[in-house]
Formats: C-alpha cells, structure tokens, sequence
C-alpha cells in the first residue's frame, strides 16, 4: 500500500496566537481515492488546506506530497509554486473565480504556467511564433473538455460572474483541474446547490477519481455527498483528529456523534436532525 | 557629541512631530472606518491654515489682535469651525456617492478633490506665500553651553501642550462616548452597524469633521509657528502625515500621534545632522522600509488574510 | 410647480428647511477663502472683501439644490430644464466676477454681454438655447416608455462601438496619419497634435499597470523623468545620438521599475499608491538635488535634436559631412519638416506601445495580469507567480514611460524637474481612468479631452487646474468604472464579438 499513499500529513499544528486551530494532525490520503474531511464549524478544515496549498505557513509539521516525481514538502514550498507540476490545486469556500472574464478565459488563466513557457515568457508569443500558437490550441482543448465534463460547454463566452451559482462551483472545479494536479482540494463544493446539481457533483468528482485518477481531499457538511463518494473519512473536532476510517466506521463512532451532536444520550435526538446528519442508517 | 544642539533638534523635531500628528489623526480616522485613503486631508489643512490667517486679520483690522488670548481663541475657534464644514461637504460631495462603489474610484476622486482644492485656494486668495508676524513670541532658554543656546519657544510649548490636550480629549471622545462606539462598530461591519440602529452616514461624517477639525489645529499651528503659508502646503504635509498613520499602524489613533512625532524627529534630525535637501526622502524611505517590513505599522494589528 | 410638489414625498416647509441648511453651509464655506482677500502690500497682509462671491456662491448651492430636489421628486422636464439653464448661468456668472473681480452690483454680466450687440445677442441665446436643450432632453422622465427608448439607443451606440472596434481604431489611426497632410501648414496645430500623442503613449503606458493589472501607480511620472533624463545625460555626456539612446532609456526605466516594484508590489491597493507616490517625488527631490548630474533646478538644455534615422539633419545650418533633410529629399528647407517628423515619430512610438499592450492581452502574460486585478489569492492557487507577474507589468510600463521620456527631452531639448512633478501623474492617471480602465480607445478620447481642449482654451489657464480637478471628480460620479469601461473577452469559443456584445446587452 505504501506507493498509493498521495499525501502524508504529519504532527501539523497550527497556531494563531493563542488559538490552536489545528492541533498535532496526522493522517494520510492515497492516489485515486476520496478523502472527507468532516467536522463542526471552526473545526479547522479550512485551515488543513491553507497550509497545503501555502496559504499559511504551518506552526509545526511535515505536509508531504508523493507526487510522480518524488516527494515535495508542502511547507517549504512557496504558496504559488504549489500548483505547479502535478502539485496540488484547490477551490475555495467562498467561490473565487475571475468574474469579469469569461468561463473560458478562466479555464485559460488556469494552465498559465505551461502556456507561459511556451510563449518563451511573451517573446515569441508576441512574435507570432507557431509554437505559442499551438500550445495555445492545446490549452483551448483542455479547456474544452472540461467545459464538456462540467456542461458549461454553451456557456463558454459567459462572463463567470453570470453564471447560477451551482454552475460557478462546477466552474472552479474545472478550473482547479486544468491546472493539471495530482491533487485536488475541495472545500465545501456542494454548499449551496440543489439536491440535483448535488448529484450530478458527485458524478463528476468520481470521474475526477476514476477517469482522471486524481485524488481528492473533500471537505463537506453535506453527509449525503460525503457518504456516498467517499472512501476515507477524516474528522476534526477543535483541530484535533478524533476519527478516522472508512464511512460506515465512521459514522457510528460515538466520538464523532459527540462531536456534531454535543454530550446528550443519542435517544434524546430530535429525528429531523439525526436524519439530516444521515448518522442513523435506519432513518432511510 | 554636542548634547545642546541634539537638544535642540529634539524639540524642533517634537513640535514639528505633533503637527504631523494631529494632521494623521485624520487619515487614521477615516481609513479605520471607510477603508479609503483621504488624499484632500493635506488640503483640509492648508484651509484651516488659510482660516487661521484670515481670521487673524480681521481681528487685526478689528483692532482686537492685541488681546492675544482672545485672538488665539478665535483663530482656533473660526478656524476649526469653518474647516471642518469642508472636511464635511468634501465627503458628501466626492466620497459618498462612490461608497460601496469601485476601490479606486474614490481614491482618484479625492486625488481630483486635492487638485481642486487646490487650485480653488489658489485663484481665490493668490498663489504667492503669504507672511504672517509673529504672534507668541519670545521663550525659555534651557541650556547654554557658551556657543549654543537651546531655546525652548512659548510657541513650541504652546503646539506641544494644545496636542495633548486635544489628543486626550478625542481620546476619550472615542473610548467613552456613543459616538465613539458608533464609529468603533462601523469599522467592525458597516452594514451591521447599520441594521443596528447605528446612523451610519452621520457617524461617517462625523468622523470626516473631527479629522478636519485636527487638520486645521495643526493648520493654524504652521501658520503661527512658521509665520509664512501658501496653497501648496497641504501637498507634502498630507504625505508625510500620510506616512506617519501608516508608521504608527493605521486605524490607531495612539498610533498616529506616536509615527508623527517618529517623522518629525526624524525630519529634524535628518536635517539637524545630514543633508537638509533630502529630508523629504528619508521620511518616504522610511515609508517604504515601513510598508515592507511591519505593514500594519508599530501599533497596529496585522491583517489577517482571510482565504 | 405647486401640483407637483403636492403629488410629491417631501413638503414646502422642508423644502426650505433644506435649502436654508445648504445656503448656511455654502456661507460658511465661502465666507472666508472666497469673501475676504488677502493682499500683499508692503505694510504686510491686507485684506479686501467680496461679498458678491459669497452670495453667488450662496446662490447657486441654492438653485443647485433645488434642481437635485427637482430631480428627487420627479417634477417635470421642462422644470427641470429651466433650472439648470438658470444654474447654469449662475455658475457662469460667478465665474466672469471671479476673473474680473469688478463691482457688477447692479447688472448681471450675461445681461451686460447678451445686450452689447446683436451678435452677442445671438451667441447668449444660442447659449441658453443649447443648456436648456441638453437639459431637457438629457433628462430622465417618468414615462417608462421614454426610458426604454433612451436604453435602447445607448445600448445600440454600445453595440455598434464593440462590434467594430477594430474599425474605430483603424480610422483612428488613419486620421492621425494624415492629420500633418491637413495642418502641415498650421505650426501650433502640430505642435498640440504632438503632446496629445505624448499622453495618449503615457496613457497606454500606464493602462498597462493600472488598467490591466490593476496595479494604482501615482508615480509614473518618475520612469517619464527617468527616461527623458537619460537621453539628455547619455547625448550630453557620451555623445550617443537619440536612435541609441532610445532603447537604453527604454531599459533603463524599465530597470528602474524593477527595482522600485520588487520590494513594494507586494503591498495593497492604496498602500502601492502611496509608495508609488513617494518613489515619484523621491526622484524629483533628487533631480533638483544632484546639482552636478541633472544640473538641479536649471535642469538640462540644449538636447540633441533627433536626426533623420542618422541619414540627414533637420537643422538649418547643417554640420560638415552630413545632408540636409530638404537636400536629401529635393525639397526646400522649410523649420515645419523636423515638427511633422516628430509628431510621425511620436505617433510611430504610440502605435507600438499600443501594439504591444494589445498584443500582451492575448498572451498568458496579458491574462494572467487581469485575473491578478480579478483575485489575487485564485491566481496564487492556480501557480501565477503574483510577484513577477506585476512586476512585469510595472516593469513594461515603465518602458513606456521611458520611451516617451526619452521623446519628450529630444522635442523640447530642454528639461527640468518642473515638468515630473506629482500634477503629471495625477493627469497621466487621470486620462486612463477617465478613459475606462483598460480601454485603449477610451485613453485616446480622454487624451483629447483633458490635454486637447485645454491647450485650446489658453485663456482659461488659470482655471484649466480648477476645472480639471472638479471634472476628475464629476467624471468619477458619474461613471466610476471610466466613459468606455467595457472589457472585451481576449478569445472567444461560440460566438463573435458582436453576439456577445449582443448578449450582454439583454
Ligand atoms: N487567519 C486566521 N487568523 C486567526 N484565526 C483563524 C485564521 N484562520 C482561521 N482561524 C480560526 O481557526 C479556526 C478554524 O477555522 P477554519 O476556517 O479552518 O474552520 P472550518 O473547519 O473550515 O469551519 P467551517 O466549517 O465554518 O468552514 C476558527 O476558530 C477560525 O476563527
Ligand atoms: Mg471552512
């Protein structure tokens, strides 16, 4: 099993003055495989995937990703250096795409390096030359079939910010993904949509799994998408890690019932809520 | 080490400080709360400098300059009065249709605000520098080592002790009162503030006057402790104070008092010790070195970037 | 008018009471800068009054008001026309007295010219005529239908401009070429032609950094200085000539913007201005300093002109072993020829500049500046460098900027640090945004606009400041994002540019 671990995430501690966001985390994800991240609001989630993707510098801790060629430690890499090469790529909470450029345009902006490289940084890009043009049409034709992948096809010419919601977060996805990662970073990706676009996401981040063997951290309050996609549940409670297994396991460790549901008996749950958490599997 | 002249460096260096702190209060006040940098404050303070002089010569033709409280009084009263009115409508003219709007939007209308101003002063009352006599005169001769006096002029304390009281009095305008809660709430969350029963508008304003009512203290202030003024001043003042509420931490007031006295020690020593000419540079050096190093300033918090 | 304040949310009493409170404040912000003078005499300051500033100053905040009240409470067209033409004149009026700062009690100065003689009868009735004209018909009425029609033209003017842009700028361009052809003759045409192209280069040099990477630089003015400086000091010193010279100021400016945005492009919005900013006047201050360089405040003269691509001479007396340009070509010497050469070089200069910028959109470099001004944090999670990619942008702006300085010494053949001052980037900036950030057309216009008509109108020089500084800020309220503020998509999957202007229209 040790050459299908995708990223080790080890002792990490994240400090903020006196608060402890993240407290001596370890854990693993592998290739081709979806890791949830679950946990109360505040629990630190958002955290983990700062300090993978640079965002913040860790107070403490080895982030190790097994990329094709080798290990690369996350946390003496420079934050837009991450993305870079197979690295990792993510979306965010709060849906940041370039909303005054087009859907395609996004989709563009996102293989700059490459296209950077073949335009031999604008010379011969402003020259004309063939080589820029045909990296050009090449990053047009991932551009596509993402567009294809995400159903934005028609919507190409759109101004991001136009686009519903729901279409704005298959968006960012696509977009992540055209930075070629081996790594993907979900955070929230199915807050806000309805129960259908919620269905069709979990098409697309299986596809992301097993067409593209890209392997993906998901965090998400929504148990519905996470019990169904994915295959290794984390969960965090005040930073700290207090399960860990696959979703079946997890879902009926009373530490993580604790956790979401505060220190009452299980029977004193009002139904709605255990059958909105969907922790009961007899409340199907 | 000739400890008379550092001395006397230190004074000049404190009183030119307190002006530029007095001025940066503005800029602090208004940045904490809207989050924009005011670029006509600098001219707000060449109008209360224009009030101050005004004011002092229709006293004089009033035949009433020699009763030198009262002219004081007035020149402080008039001027920060009048002042104010225009630290007011320049926010209701060019700043507030722009809230909310485009970042840069009201940067660049207060830049074109600054120019007007400007130039409004300019054609009105002419571009030539206008002189002033001296009004506090005479001071205290501290120390005298033979070949240099060190002077303490009634006028430097004069600037020194009418800061500190104005900074306590605002201080405590902010800390204790409704209205400094208001605008401690506004800074938190506009739009909260504002379903809150906070006036938001109103709060806003008023911290544009109080700002303008500082700038034109520190107006008259030059007026008297320099004696000449002209429609140009506002320009460096408005940087430099600028530079002083970025040093002391923007959205500080202890912050803005403290970067003023820092530039104006600086400025005095600079040109006490080195080269007069380039004093200008070293405060914006200082402003560059600040923002690389400690971008949230000596006092201030850093800013988290929330992802 | 009484009906239609009756049908209205505010009352005549509050009415008043809000004109009162804006009479009161216009009196106090008047009372002392615009109502008292301060003269110099040799006895010292003096003062003179002028209450008629004050009262018309007093005046037209009230009538002002009025017609923001007006317009408030939706009262007719025709009342609202009336009003501005009336505050129209009123701001006219005060305008004459502040120049002429003569004692008109009696009569008001329009009355005076519109009755001086019968063309100036018909010049003030055309005035009125075309005031209340634009009045009337600029304004917005209740009727839903008007306002649909008013939507629909603005919208098919827009559609027409997006779609053929190219074809604007085509006969742009086609005019400025032949404009020599029409003024060849006329020296002062030419000369004007020539610094609005100056601007027009800075404008496109700087929508580089402001308008594409969204990057606020109130010290362009410095790469300008330095540019301009290092041709005066390379053609002074080492005797190199001007086509030399041209790049390596290019490059020097550029480095200097290298070195200037390593250390602060990392900063915020309005945090960049103001260092940038600083970084302006810390060049001027060294300029005027410098004394053995720059020649301090006296600054540099007698600059090299430009030769003919080093093949001829514009000069009239031409130095031993070199031709005339008249000679070269079989023409008579005419002093029109090294103008209109000048004015082609600056045009050439400008043609690149925007060559280049339009060229660099379209390139991953141009892109990625623009989702740098959308988001920074996204372009860091997508591997953009956000450190390199606006120094770059700081970088080939200033290059720009160089060029132009390096035009801008060998025009004039003389510079001093009086012409880099602040003011110069504030107009710099200005022309962009007033253009609409990003619009290469849009800097073209406001060029016209803010340099053109001013050099125009010579005799308002002493207002031309005023003026601008009051239009910067108008132009800000009434369109925050420029005049021509639309942003073209740099490549397109579906559709033409046309449908998609189309589209965004619906
Ligand atoms: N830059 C920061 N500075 C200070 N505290 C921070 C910072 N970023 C996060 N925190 C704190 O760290 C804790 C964890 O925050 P985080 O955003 O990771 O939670 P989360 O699990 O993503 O919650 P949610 O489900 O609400 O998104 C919170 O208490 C938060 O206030
Ligand atoms: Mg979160």
């Amino acid at each position: 099993m040790t050459d299908n671990k995708l990223l080790e995430v080890e002792h990490l501690t994240m400090r903020f003055g006196g608060l402890v966001a993240i407290d001596d985390l370890s854990f693993m994800a592998n290739k081709r495989e979806i890791t949830a991240i679950i946990g109360p609001n505040g629990a630190g989630k958002t955290t983990v995937f700062n300090c993978l993707t640079g965002f913040y510098v860790p107070t403490e801790g080895r982030l190790t990703l097994h990329a094709d060629d080798g290990p690369r430690l996350l946390e003496r890499t420079e934050g837009f250096r991450i993305p870079r090469n197979k690295g990792v790529a993510r979306t965010f909470q709060n849906i940041r795409l370039f909303t005054g450029m087009t859907v395609l345009e996004n989709l563009i902006v996102a293989q700059h390096n490459r296209l950077m490289e073949a335009s031999a940084f604008s010379l011969a890009g402003l020259f004309n030359l063939g080589r820029y043009a045909k990296a050009e049409s090449e990053a047009i034709e991932t551009a596509k079939f993402w567009l294809n992948k995400v159903g934005l096809y028609e919507q190409a010419d759109w101004h991001a910010g136009n686009l519903p919601y729901g279409s704005q977060r298959r968006l960012e996805i696509a977009r992540a993904m055209c930075t070629d990662p081996s790594l993907l970073c979900l955070d929230e990706p199915a807050a806000g949509l309805n129960p259908r676009e919620s269905a069709e996401l979990n098409v697309l981040l299986q596809s992301i799994r097993d067409d593209q063997g890209v392997g993906c951290l998901l965090i998400e309050h929504d148990m519905s998408v996470v019990m169904q996609i994915s295959d290794h549940v984390i969960v965090l409670d005040y930073g700290k890690k207090i399960a860990d297994g696959d979703p079946d396991a997890v879902k009926n460790d009373p530490a993580v019932i604790r956790a979401y549901l505060g220190e009452e008996e299980d029977d004193e749950l009002p139904p709605e809520v255990a059958a909105d958490l969907h922790l009961d599997p007899n409340a199907h | 080490m000739d400890w008379a002249y550092f001395l006397q460096q230190l004074i000049n260096g404190l009183t030119l400080g307190a002006i530029y702190g007095l001025i940066a209060i503005g800029y602090t006040m208004v940045y904490g709360i809207i989050g924009m940098i005011n670029f006509a404050h600098g001219e707000i303070y060449m109008l209360g400098a224009f009030h101050s002089l005004i004011t002092f010569l229709i006293c004089q033709a009033a035949g009433i300059s020699g009763i030198l409280p009262l002219t004081l009084l007035l020149m402080l009263f008039v001027s920060m009065v009048l002042t104010s009115i225009y630290g007011w409508g320049v926010e209701r003219v060019a700043y507030r249709p722009l809230r909310g709007s485009f970042r840069l939007a009201a940067l660049i209308s207060a830049i074109g605000m600054s120019i007007f101003l400007q130039n409004f002063v300019q054609i009105s009352q002419g571009a030539r520098v206008k002189p002033m006599q001296p009004l506090v005169e005479g001071g205290i001769t501290l120390m005298d080592n033979g070949k240099f006096d060190v002077q303490l002029s009634y006028m430097q304390i004069v600037i020194i002790v009418l800061t500190l009281v104005l900074m306590v009095v605002f201080s405590l305008l902010i800390a204790k009162t409704s209205l400094g809660r208001a605008q401690r709430a506004c800074e938190q969350d506009r739009t909260m503030a504002g379903l809150l029963g906070v006036n938001v508008d109103r709060t806003i304003s008023t911290t544009f006057v109080m700002g303008a009512a500082l700038a034109s203290v520190a107006g008259m202030m030059v007026t008297l402790y320099y004696g000449v003024i002209d429609f140009y001043i506002g320009f460096l003042a408005g940087v430099k104070a600028f530079t002083a509420a970025v040093l002391g931490g923007i959205g500080s007031l202890p912050g803005a008092m403290l970067g003023g006295l820092l530039i104006g020690l600086i400025e005095a020593f600079w040109s006490g010790y080195l080269t007069i000419e380039y004093k200008d540079v070293a405060t914006f050096g200082i402003l560059v070195l600040v923002l690389i190093f400690r971008p949230w300033g000596l006092l201030g918090k850093p800013e988290v970037e929330k992802v | 008018m009484a009906s239609a304040f009756a049908s209205s949310r505010t009352n005549g009493p509050e009415v008043v009471k809000e004109l009162a409170f804006f009479a009161v404040i216009a009196l106090m912000m008047s009372v002392m800068i615009l109502g008292v003078e301060t003269v110099d005499r040799p006895t010292g300051l003096e003062l003179a009054v002028r209450w008629d500033l004050v009262l018309l100053a007093i005046g037209s905040t009230v009538v002002g008001r009025l017609g923001l009240i007006f317009r408030r409470e939706n009262i007719s067209r025709l009342g609202q026309a009336i009003l501005i033409t009336v505050s129209a004149v009123a701001v006219f009026e005060m305008f004459v007295r502040f120049r002429d700062m003569d004692d008109r009690w009696a009569s008001p100065v329009f009355l005076d010219m519109a009755f001086s003689s019968v063309v100036s009868v018909i010049v003030s009735i055309a005035f009125l005529a075309i005031i209340f004209a634009a009045a009337y018909f600029s304004m917005k009425d209740k009727t839903a239908v008007e306002v649909d029609e008013s939507a629909k033209l603005s919208s098919k003017i827009q559609l027409m401009y997006r779609s053929n842009t190219k074809k604007i700028g085509l006969i742009g361009i086609i005019f400025f070429i032949i404009f020599p052809f029409i003024f060849g003759e006329d020296r002062s045409a030419i000369d004007l032609a020539t610094l609005v192209m100056i601007y027009i280069m800075l404008g496109w040099g700087l929508n580089i950094v402001v308008g594409l990477a969204g990057l606020l630089d109130l010290g362009y003015v410095a790469f300008y200085a330095v540019g301009a400086y290092s041709y005066a000091l390379l053609s002074q010193n080492f005797d190199l000539s001007f086509w030399l010279c041209l790049p390596l100021a290019g490059i020097f400016a550029a480095s200097f913007g290298i070195v200037l945005g390593f250390p602060v492009l990392r900063l915020r919005g309005d945090y960049l201005a103001i260092v940038t900013l600083g970084f302006g006047e810390i060049i001027r201050v060294v300029l005027i300093n410098w004394y053995d360089l720059t020649g301090g405040p006296d600054g540099i003269s007698s600059i090299e002109r430009p030769s003919f691509f080093g093949m001829a001479e514009f000069s009239r007396r031409v130095p031993e072993g070199s031709i005339g340009f008249g000679e070269l070509f079989g023409m008579d010497y005419s002093s029109m020829h090294r103008l209109i050469f000048l004015y082609y070089l600056i045009l050439a200069l400008a043609l690149v500049t925007n060559f280049v910028t339009m060229r660099l959109r379209k390139l991953p470099i141009g892109r990625a500046w623009e989702a740098l001004r959308e988001d920074e944090i996204a372009c860091r999670s997508l591997g953009i460098n956000p450190t390199n990619t606006k120094l770059s942008a700081f970088a080939i702006g200033a290059m720009f900027g160089g060029f132009a300085g390096a035009f801008f010494a060998t025009r004039q053949g003389f510079i001093s640090p009086e012409s880099f001052t602040f003011l110069e980037s504030a107009v710099i900036l200005a022309i962009v945004v007033l253009g609409g950030m990003g619009s290469q057309i849009g800097v073209v216009l406001a060029a016209i606009v803010m340099i053109g008509f001013p050099e125009m109108f010579r005799e308002l020089a002493e207002y031309r400041m005023l003026i601008f500084g009051a239009g910067i800020v108008a132009i800000m309220l009434w369109r925050p994002r420029g005049l021509l503020s639309f942003r073209d998509p740099t490549i397109l999957l579906n559709m033409s540019q046309k449908e998609k202007v189309a589209g965004e229209m619906k």
